[in-house]
């Protein structure tokens, strides 16, 4: 079964053509100039690109937050490019995790209740006191955010990701707000979670470094793919060079 | 769902200054409904459950004397279910160890027994021993205000022979609810009482042996009240019947029937202003408070929550505002409802005065301001959750700005920088700007509105008092007495000035309309009567023709030149037709005047008057009373000032003390307003204002950019306010034309000043507030956080 999982070439995600174009106040902006893309089971991608490369507009398509202009998107069959918003909404709630990179937690939540938030509508979740202790922040489970530092409030909010087991996780720029050693300590979460729970990973960053602890690397520019290469070499966060 | 339940709480607990002020909103709203329709329900039920356990009659005659036998001929008239006769008089009393005059009417007891119609409520004793001629009871506000009680001794005047009475019990009459003299306007317990007595006793005193002077009728259920009526005048015609009339001339009834339909008035105007106020304010608030949220809730879609969810979420958080601001107005609704209807049993004494809180009541307050809620919660829910979430998780894109008229200006390079961005903002926003300047402009209304009330109430008292009853003193004389008497009142000590008038009971009508009205003889030049028109100039009295009071004119739907039917109803009981020569302007009462010499001569009588006005030295007053006591033609003596008393306590227990706690309500609601509109402000500009710190501007200048908001939206708020006000101001002086008392429509300079402090006074602690945020404004973590 895990053989069949890493090394089955059947995606999960398949990208074919898609643009997105945006009206930001009074100027429109081409985030995504057509992109041909797809991500297979359990792999572990990171997604590079300078600001403005469109790499968040395609995690946001990617992961269900919203829709390209053109283009289609399938997930296993089904073409998320024509999905109404309920099913958008369902397939976030049953197969994506979120991490932000300004953790976005529920200010009014404590760290428990903001992963119970999102394991209340899943399926087939861990308690959210397993996702807590996963993440290593089992005693700081009745802080509210306002108690807890950045890194920790990312952690908490890996937690909230992966509580519900999803079979995608999504992570924009998840250590962009973290100084390093607390960055390192993120990442080992993602990477420890992609490892053992086999969840198919993406991160985008701008951060060169985090390519080396993925399985593939990919590389925007100017809303097109620009590079797509495997790193067979992969390595725990740990034993990246800074 | 549990934890998104959880976050609603927690949310709850967060808002709390916010919350806090919604609940005040509403609470304004919910309160001002309990009040009215609750003092409304209060009056009514215990009005009408007094009328039906006492057998109020329903239709009533006074006449001059007529033989007890005709009785059974009235009792036989198609339509009556019962008839009563029975002895009224006039007397006066005198309690030990109080020198002022005191008036009586006295009333016949069947000997020993309750009566059929217009039973007696015994407060306290009980009725008069049959055989006994001295017992008697009396109204039981007469007695408390005297401290009298069953068994105590007190003196009377009857036909100018002074009696020893030993009071017996005291009571209540549903005829007296309203216990007030012929004449007055307000019921004075200290100098006015009923007394009843045996019928023996009485009509032995009063020459009427075998003979009555007034029945009282109840109607068979189909019975047709016009029909009885003139069938009982026919009977009583060759009696000196004064005609026979229902309920809506029994003077406590009119009373009754006046404040209920005035307290009808105030439960659809006022809680409709205060309840349509806040539920704009409400809806307006709502839906800024969600937009504030619009972050959480593109990340809890992003979790994957269906809309539906999250429009449940705050559909709750909405019903838990308006549930803590219903329950808030609520309580305080009822205790300020039972506390009114205790102010009203003062003046109108039931038996038992129900008090009830209807749940109706509450339930229309929380459907109204669930509805207003749910409305701005909806709009900024829809706006929230339409969004992708991708995009309603970056702050908003900047807002898109233009140079404008501001910037091509002179005053717009003169201001500074930051007095610019709060001007941009107001401009950039313009709907939400209009709104909130209207909000703050719909509560300075209200606060105009109360003001506007105390203001008028004083002022119509001070024009009745300066200009229309300039006298302290009101003799009345038994019978209609030769003018001559001026000299023998001008001869008593201490009397000043003197004007006679003389008083005729009259039925006017015009089409089908008719009102009995009091027709006025005044001296043209009389010194104490003053009359006014419609500018509140005293007016002469021209020596021909018939005028009356507007609200009378109004009421019989006659303009000046139109002929008027007049049924003099003392006397010949002759009706004539007469034009309606002009029309003034009092504040109180309904009355009909003409020149006493006119009157006469329409009465076909010498100078005759029926009582006379003094001023008098108050140094020689009790000289004058002993001697006016002594009189026998005098029926009765009246202060004037001590109506003036009694109207304005009359006044500010009931209709200001409703608007003190209006005023206290419009007060909250405008804080309440200003200050969540600055704290919202504060929440939407975190941000930038914290980017202003950290580029170095000093905390005064950040805050001025909010600041600088909330006074451009206070001085856009001041006319609307004036404007409204002045609207409501007029909705209510028309609501509020009664019999009694014409709130005229005068707003004066002080109400106006009076909306504008409260709104710049409540805008200045919001500031005041909301700066103490400002002070404690964290740069570096509002700009890191994107919440």
């Amino acid at each position: 079964m895990m053989q069949d999982l890493t090394t089955s070439s059947a995606p999960v995600f398949r990208a074919e053509g898609l643009t997105r174009v945006y009206r930001m106040g009074e100027v429109t902006i081409h985030a995504l100039r057509g992109v041909d893309l797809s991500l297979t089971a359990g792999e572990m991608l990171v997604m590079l690109g300078a600001s403005g490369s469109g790499k968040s507009t395609l995690l946001n398509i990617l992961g269900g937050l919203d829709r390209p202009t053109s283009g289609h998107l399938y997930y296993h069959q089904r073409d998320l490019a024509a999905a109404s918003d309920r099913e958008l909404t369902a397939f976030r709630r049953d197969h994506v995790g979120f991490v932000f990179q300004f953790y976005n937690m529920i200010p009014s939540l404590t760290a428990l209740e903001n992963v119970a938030i999102v394991t209340d509508i899943a399926d087939n979740p861990m308690p959210p006191d397993e996702a807590l202790a996963l993440v290593g922040l089992a005693d700081r489970r009745d802080h509210f955010p306002s108690q807890l530092s950045g890194g920790e409030q990312q952690r908490v909010a890996i937690a909230r990701a992966i509580a519900k087991q999803p079979a995608v996780l999504m992570c924009d720029e998840p250590t962009g707000a973290l100084d390093s050693a607390t960055g390192v300590r993120v990442l080992e979460v993602i990477d420890r979670i992609n490892r053992e729970l086999k969840t198919t990973t993406l991160i985008i960053t701008h951060n060169q470094a985090l390519g080396q602890m993925a399985d593939r690397l990919i590389r925007l520019k100017d809303g097109q793919v620009d590079e797509d290469h495997a790193n067979p070499d992969r390595r725990a966060p740990a034993e990246i060079e800074w | 769902m549990l934890t998104l339940h959880r976050k609603l709480w927690r949310d709850l607990a967060g808002m709390k200054g916010q919350v806090a002020a919604i609940a005040v909103v509403i609470a304004a709203g919910v309160m001002t409904l309990m009040i009215a329709v609750s003092s409304l329900d209060s009056i009514r039920l215990s009005k009408e459950r007094f009328y039906a356990s006492a057998e109020f009659a329903d239709l009533f005659v006074s006449l001059t004397r007529a033989p007890d036998h005709l009785q059974a001929s009235l009792a036989a008239i198609p339509g009556v279910a019962r008839a009563e006769t029975r002895v009224v008089a006039p007397l006066r009393l005198a309690v030990d160890g109080d020198e002022r005059p005191i008036r009586g009417l006295m009333i016949s007891l069947p000997d020993g027994q309750q009566p059929l119609l217009n039973r007696l409520s015994l407060v306290s004793g009980r009725l008069p021993d049959p055989g006994r001629a001295d017992e008697v009871v009396v109204s039981a506000p007469f007695a408390e205000a005297h401290g009298l009680e069953p068994g105590d001794r007190f003196r009377a005047i009857i036909r100018g022979r002074e009696q020893a009475l030993v009071l017996s019990g005291t009571a209540l009459s549903p005829e007296f609810v309203y216990q007030v003299a012929p004449g007055d306007l307000l019921p004075d317990y200290e100098r006015f009482s009923v007394v009843w007595m045996n019928r023996r006793a009485l009509a032995n005193a009063f020459a009427m042996d075998g003979a009555f002077n007034s029945a009282l009728f109840s109607l068979q259920r189909d019975a047709v009240a016009e029909s009885v009526i003139d069938a009982i005048d026919q009977v009583l015609a060759r009696y000196g019947g004064l005609g026979a009339h229902d309920r809506h001339d029994v003077i406590s009834h009119r009373m009754l029937s006046e404040e209920i339909a005035q307290l009808r008035v105030t439960a659809v105007v006022l809680p409709a202003l205060f309840l349509g106020v806040s539920a704009f304010l409400l809806s307006v608030l709502m839906g800024r408070i969600v937009a504030t949220q619009r972050q959480q809730i593109a990340v809890i879609k992003a979790f994957g929550y269906h809309d539906h969810e999250l429009a449940l979420h705050y559909a709750l958080l909405t019903l838990l505002m308006v549930a803590i601001g219903v329950a808030l107005g609520g309580g305080l609704g009822w205790w300020a409802s039972d506390a009114m209807a205790r102010l009203y049993a003062d003046y109108f004494r039931f038996p038992e005065t129900v008090t009830q809180v209807q749940p109706r009541v509450i339930g229309l307050g929380l459907l109204v301001s669930l509805l207003a809620a749910g409305l701005g919660t909806w709009r900024a829910v829809v706006a929230a959750v339409r969004l992708a979430p991708a995009e309603a998780m970056r702050p908003p894109p900047p807002p898109v700005f233009r140079s404008g008229w501001l910037d091509r200006s002179r005053l717009g390079r003169w201001l500074a920088q930051t007095t610019r961005i709060a001007l941009r903002n107001l401009l950039r926003h313009r709907l939400k700007s209009g709104l909130t300047a209207l909000g703050m402009g719909l509560s300075g209304a209200l606060l105009l509105l109360g003001s506007y009330q105390f203001g008028a109430v004083s002022h119509a008292i001070d024009l009745q008092y300066r200009l229309v009853m300039t006298m302290d003193t009101h003799v009345q004389f038994t019978d209609p007495t030769p003018l001559r008497v001026r000299e023998e009142l001008a001869s008593l000590p201490g009397v000043l000035a003197i004007e006679t008038y003389r008083q005729a009971p009259v039925r006017l009508s015009h089409g089908r309309r008719h009102e009995r009205a009091a027709l006025l003889g005044l001296e043209p030049d009389g010194p104490l009567r003053g009359l006014v028109d419609r500018h509140e100039q005293p007016i002469r009295l021209p020596e021909e023709g018939l005028f009356m009071t507007r609200f009378l004119a109004d009421q019989l739907g006659l303009r000046v030149g139109d002929r008027v039917g007049v049924e003099l109803l003392d006397g010949d009981q002759r009706e004539l037709q007469l034009a309606l020569a002009g029309v003034f302007d009092e504040p109180f009462g309904v009355s009909a005047y003409m020149a006493r010499e006119a009157l006469n001569t329409l009465l076909r009588e010498g100078p005759t008057v029926s009582g006379a006005w003094l001023l008098t030295d108050p140094e020689q007053r009790d000289a004058l009373q002993r001697r006016l006591w002594e009189a026998p033609r005098v029926a009765g003596i009246g202060l004037i000032g001590a109506g003036e008393d009694g109207i304005s306590d009359y006044l500010e227990d009931t209709v200001l003390s409703l608007m003190a706690i209006l005023l206290l309500l419009a007060g909250s609601i405008a804080f309440a307003l200003v200050y969540n509109n600055a704290r919202i402000a504060f929440a939407e500009r975190m941000r930038e204002l914290a980017t202003l710190r950290v580029l170095g501007f000093g905390r005064w200048q950040v805050a001025w950019v909010l600041i600088a908001e909330v006074v451009v939206l206070t001085l856009l708020s001041l006319p609307l306010a004036f404007a409204f006000g002045t609207l409501f101001a007029w909705l209510l002086s028309l609501a509020f034309s009664m019999d009694m008392l014409r709130v005229p429509f005068h707003v004066t300079p002080f109400s106006y000043a009076f909306a504008a402090a409260g709104v710049i006074l409540a805008a200045s602690l919001s500031v005041l507030m909301i700066a103490r945020r400002l002070y404690r404004l964290d740069m570096v973590s509002s700009l890191k956080s994107v919440e």
